[in-house]
């Protein structure tokens, strides 16, 4: 009986390591990004492309074959097209609604806004500027609008930095994203940590566990068969562990988000990333 | 979403007897006919059914497609270049609609 124990786990064993094969993280070729914050528990940082094979990895390194193009030439579209009553586009407000470049933009958020007196994401900081900059309606979040202008953005920023800032008035919103990040939910009893921190690297099931940096979102998943947004992620870690699932744009997931962002810091912005 | 835009990637020059990579790649919500809309009626079958390529009007490549084809239909395929001349693309939805591109390059 023990015998064929072992021997069971020595094959998953060898299966594993033979699966696990052909990821940058297990060939020792990952980029590795040490974190400058003592606050942060990771030693290192790794971006999701590199917990992924070849096959994803070409698609998104090809500015050509990355399905995710579409939606941020979509986007580039409507960035300059006027909107709302005051006969304003997006690019005519952003700089001067915002306080942030446009081209730093998406290293930033989410972010503490004094005019909205909260920490915004950039999709609520977009229909913050709609509304009160432009006149106009503010998009639905998950839509192709708000995904084409949130990949738009976070697409000029690709290549640069993160730099998320936790401190002054958004240390609250922190704190409660690192309390909701170590927070055991749903029917099986999971936090985030548990498969992202403590198991990066290790197969879930037929998964590749990363460490679930949101450097490349809004990220085109194979399996969505188009392009969403962090918060669409959170929903689907949500209903995996059997947890309820919040609305879009929920407090929550917005100190979630900002807490992942910022673990994140350092690591480059990979937007459109492809995953599976 | 967006509306329907081919893209095509050739390179401009290439030396005689190379093997060149052609890239095309389209942007269509290919519906199968099988899914429903947000009242539960079936979202009629639209996709593109044939993408064909010739160069200086000879076909060169040409692929009929299925329902089962993703969204974005992306296709490439290896071209083995010997005079400089031009690629015309042409991708044909049901219905018979047409959406072409061209793209040329030089052989030296």
């Amino acid at each position: 009986m023990f015998k064929k124990i072992s021997l069971t786990i020595a094959g998953m064993m060898v299966a594993g390591s033979a699966l696990a094969a052909g990821t940058p993280y297990h060939e020792g070729t990952a980029t590795i990004v040490k974190p400058t914050d003592d606050r942060n528990p990771l030693t290192e940082i790794i971006s999701g492309i590199d917990f992924r094979k070849d096959m994803i990895r070409d698609m998104q390194a090809d500015e050509f074959e990355n399905p995710g193009m579409l939606t941020v030439e979509y986007g580039e579209g409507i960035w300059d097209m006027p909107d709302g009553s005051k006969g304003l586009s997006m690019a005519d407000v952003w700089e001067d609604c915002s306080g942030v470049a446009a081209d730093v933009a998406g290293t930033v958020y989410p972010r503490y806004h004094e005019g909205a007196g909260k920490v915004l994401t950039l999709e609520q900081q977009i229909n913050f500027c709609r509304e009160n900059a432009m006149g106009a309606a503010p998009y639905k979040w998950e839509k192709a609008d708000m995904l084409g202008m949130t990949a738009y953005i976070r697409y000029m920023a690709n290549g640069s930095t993160i730099n998320v800032n936790v401190d002054g008035p958004a240390n609250s919103m922190f704190k409660k994203g690192e309390e909701l990040y170590y927070e055991r939910v749903g029917q099986l009893d999971m936090s985030c940590a548990h498969c992202h921190e403590d198991n990066y690297g290790n197969y879930i099931r037929a998964d590749m566990l990363s460490q679930g940096n949101i450097n490349g979102f809004p990220t085109y998943r194979v399996k969505w068969n188009g392009i969403g947004s962090t918060h669409r992620r959170f929903r689907g870690c949500n209903k995996n562990i059997r947890a309820t699932a919040l609305p879009y744009g929920h407090e929550d997931y917005v100190a979630l988000e900002l807490y992942l962002a910022w673990r994140g810091n350092g690591l480059t912005v990979e937007t459109p990333a492809v995953r599976q | 979403m967006a509306k329907i835009k081919p893209r095509v990637k050739v390179p401009k020059k290439a030396d005689a007897g190379e093997v060149i990579t052609i890239k095309a790649l389209i942007s269509h919500p290919m519906h199968t006919g099988r899914a429903k809309d947000k009242k539960g009626e079936l979202i009629p079958r639209k996709i593109i059914n044939e993408f064909r390529v010739t160069f200086n009007g000879q076909q060169v490549f040409n692929v009929m497609m299925e329902p089962a084809v993703s969204a974005n239909p992306f296709v490439s395929f290896p071209f083995k270049a010997s005079e400089s001349g031009t690629f015309d693309f042409t991708w044909v939805e049901d219905g018979g609609k047409e959406f072409t591109a061209s793209k040329e390059m030089t052989v030296s």
